[in-house]
C-alpha cells in the first residue's frame, strides 16, 4: 500500500491533531486521533455516515469538547486564534433558505471579524463584497433573497461569507451535496483556485468520483483514520472497503479513477419479485 | 381632523401616546428577533413571570419594577442555565419557570387577605394609568434597546442566522443570547401597564411578522417592523381613547388588522 503520512512532511500545520479523544457524555467517539494537515494543502476528507467526519470538523474548529490531547491551527491553540483565521461554509441543509436575509446580508456577516461595529457597510466593504461576489459569479444576485438564486449560487454565497475575511484556513463541510454534477465541478474548481491562490482548504464530501478527479490528498475517515494520500494511492479495494465496510469497485480509465458500489441493485430482480 | 387633536389636550392621553409610539419602536425592533429566533413563547412567558415578580415586589413593599425586573431577570437566567442540558428543551423550560413565578404571585394574592393593589392595568393595558415612572421606565428602555441592537446589529444577525457557524466566527453567542433575553425581558416589563401581560407578546410578534410580509431583507424587516410598531401604538391609543376599550386590546386588535392585510401584499420575491 503506498500511502505517504502528512506526518512525515517537514511543512508547517495549518491543522495539528495530536492524541485527540473526543465525544459526548461519556462516550468516546474517537481516540488517540493524531492528523497534521499541511498550510496550502487541499485535503478531502471522505468516509461513510456516521463515521465521525462531522465531528472531526468540530473538532477541528473548537466546536466540540477535546477529552484528552490537544488542537493547534496554524500554532495557535484553537481559543487563542486571531480573528478571520477559519473561514468555515456549513452544510447547506442546515440554512433556514426562508429566513430574511438578502446574498449581500450574508456576506456582509463574514465581515464580522474586521471588528467594525456600526450596521451598514463601509465603501471599502462594500467594494469587498462587489469585488469578492464577482470572482465568484454571485455579482448579479446581491440583492435578491437567498430562496431564490439556484444550488450552486447558494454554495458560492456561503463560500464569500467564509472567504470575505481572507482566512488562511477554508474548512467546509460538505460543499458538493444537494448539487447536480457541473455545479459539483464548478465549485471544486473554484475551490482549487482558491487554494491554488494559497489558502489551506478542507473539506468532507461523500462523492469519492469528486475527490478522485478534483482533490490532490484524501483522508480516508471512520472512527479513525484509515489511511491517507493521493486518490491514486488510497482508492484502492482494500482501504475503501476498510473505510465504508462494504464491497467498492474501483476502475482505471485513461488515467482517471471511478469508484461504484460492487453490489448494484438488480432492478429485474426487484420487479420479478 | 379635530378627533385627532382634541385627545391631544388631556396629559393622560399625551403620555399614552408617548408611551405606546416608543413601546411600539421597542416592541418592532425586538420582535424582530423574537419571531425569527423562535421565541415567540418566551415572550408570553416572560410577561408572566413579571406579573409574578411584581406581585411578590408588593407582598414586600417594593416597587413594581423591582420586582418584575428582579423575577423576570431570574427567570431569563434560571431557563438559561437549565437549557444548558440538552435534555430540557427551551419551550418547556420556559413552561415551567414561568409559569412557577406567575402561580408564586397568584398563591401571594390568594395568602394576603389586605391585598389591595389593582391588576387590572397590568393585565389588560390602560392609557390612564400611565405614570411619569412608566414614561421614564419606558423612554429607558427603549433608548438601551435602540443602542445596544445598534451596536451589535451584525452579531446578533450572524447568530440569528446561523448560530453554529457564527460561534466558528468568533461571535460568543451565549453573551450575544443572554443580553437579547435580558432587552426582551426588560422591552416586556417596560409594556405591562400600557399594553397587559395577556397581549403583550402579541405586541412583539405582530409588527415583526407584518414587516416579514413586506420585504426578504433583515435591514429593511427591522425598519419595517419598527414603523408598523409605532404606527400601532398610536393608532391603538386613539382607539382605546375614542371607543372607551382597553389600550392593549385595541393595540393588539390593530397590529393583527394590519398582519391580516400584509398577507394579501405579495412579497417582492413573490411578485413580478
Amino acid at each position: 500500500m503506498s500511502v505517504t503520512y502528512l506526518s512525515d512532511t517537514e511543512q508547517h500545520s495549518a491543522i495539528l491533531l495530536h492524541n485527540v479523544a473526543t465525544g459526548y457524555d461519556n462516550h468516546v467517539l474517537f481516540s488517540e486521533l493524531s492528523l497534521q494537515i499541511p498550510a496550502g494543502g487541499m485535503i478531502g476528507i471522505i468516509g461513510p455516515t456516521a463515521s465521525g467526519k462531522t465531528t472531526l470538523l468540530k473538532t477541528i474548529l473548537g466546536m466540540q469538547p477535546v477529552l484528552t490531547g490537544c488542537v493547534q491551527i496554524n500554532g495557535h491553540a484553537i481559543n487563542a486564534l486571531p480573528s478571520g483565521t477559519i473561514g468555515y461554509v456549513p452544510q447547506l441543509e442546515s440554512i433556514d433558505w426562508h429566513f430574511p436575509v438578502t446574498v449581500e446580508e450574508v456576506i456582509m456577516m463574514g465581515l464580522y471579524t474586521n471588528g467594525r461595529i456600526w450596521p451598514w457597510l463601509s465603501k471599502t466593504e462594500r467594494q469587498a463584497i462587489h469585488d469578492l461576489a464577482h470572482r465568484l459569479g454571485v455579482e448579479d444576485c446581491l440583492r435578491q433573497h437567498i430562496g431564490e438564486i439556484s444550488g450552486g449560487q447558494r454554495q458560492r454565497t456561503f463560500l464569500a461569507r467564509a472567504l470575505i475575511s481572507n482566512p488562511r484556513l477554508l474548512i467546509l463541510d460538505e460543499p458538493t451535496s444537494g448539487i447536480d454534477i457541473k455545479t459539483q465541478h464548478d465549485v471544486l474548481h473554484l475551490l482549487a483556485d482558491i487554494h491554488r491562490a494559497g489558502t489551506t482548504v478542507v473539506l468532507t464530501t461523500h462523492d469519492l468520483n469528486a475527490v478522485a478527479s478534483h482533490l490532490p490528498w484524501v483522508i480516508c475517515f471512520n472512527r479513525g483514520i484509515v489511511a491517507q494520500g493521493r486518490p491514486h494511492d488510497v482508492f484502492t479495494n482494500e482501504i475503501l472497503s476498510l473505510t465504508y465496510g462494504g464491497s467498492i469497485t474501483i476502475v482505471k480509465h485513461k488515467g482517471r479513477l471511478l469508484v461504484a458500489n460492487s453490489h448494484p441493485l438488480h432492478f429485474d430482480r426487484i420487479h420479478h419479485h | 381632523m379635530e378627533f385627532l387633536l382634541e385627545p391631544l389636550h388631556y396629559e393622560f392621553f399625551r403620555r399614552g401616546l408617548l408611551a405606546a409610539f416608543l413601546i411600539g419602536i421597542s416592541s418592532g425592533l425586538v420582535g424582530v428577533y423574537v419571531v425569527l429566533r423562535g421565541m415567540s413563547y418566551v415572550g408570553h412567558g416572560l410577561s408572566h413571570a413579571a406579573v409574578g415578580g411584581a406581585v411578590i415586589g408588593f407582598a414586600l413593599n417594593l416597587d413594581f419594577y423591582v420586582g418584575a425586573c428582579a423575577m423576570g431577570l431570574l427567570a431569563i437566567l434560571i431557563i438559561h442555565k437549565i437549557t444548558h442540558n440538552q435534555k430540557i428543551k427551551l419551550d418547556a423550560a420556559i413552561g415551567i419557570v414561568t409559569t412557577a413565578i406567575f402561580a408564586l404571585g397568584v398563591a401571594i394574592i390568594n395568602k394576603l387577605r389586605n391585598f389591595k393593589q389593582n391588576f387590572e392595568a397590568t393585565l389588560f393595558g390602560n392609557i390612564l394609568g400611565i405614570t411619569d415612572q412608566d414614561l421614564i421606565m419606558i423612554g429607558f428602555v427603549t433608548l438601551m434597546t435602540l443602542i445596544t441592537l445598534f451596536f451589535t446589529y451584525r452579531s446578533l444577525l450572524f447568530a440569528t442566522f446561523d448560530s453554529e457557524a457564527a460561534q466558528i466566527f468568533g461571535i460568543h453567542t451565549e453573551s450575544v443570547q443572554l443580553l437579547f433575553s435580558l432587552l426582551l425581558t426588560l422591552t416586556i416589563i417596560a409594556s405591562l401597564n400600557v399594553i397587559g401581560v395577556t397581549m403583550v407578546a402579541a405586541t412583539l410578534i405582530a409588527p415583526a411578522m407584518t414587516a416579514r410580509m413586506l420585504t426578504d431583507s433583515f435591514s429593511r424587516m427591522i425598519i419595517y417592523s419598527m414603523g408598523v410598531g409605532a404606527i400601532t401604538g398610536i393608532t391603538g391609543m386613539y382607539m382605546s381613547y375614542i371607543l372607551d376599550i382597553a389600550s392593549g386590546s385595541t393595540v393588539v386588535l390593530f397590529s393583527a388588522t394590519l398582519f391580516s392585510l400584509s398577507l394579501f401584499i405579495k412579497s417582492p420575491r413573490h411578485s413580478g
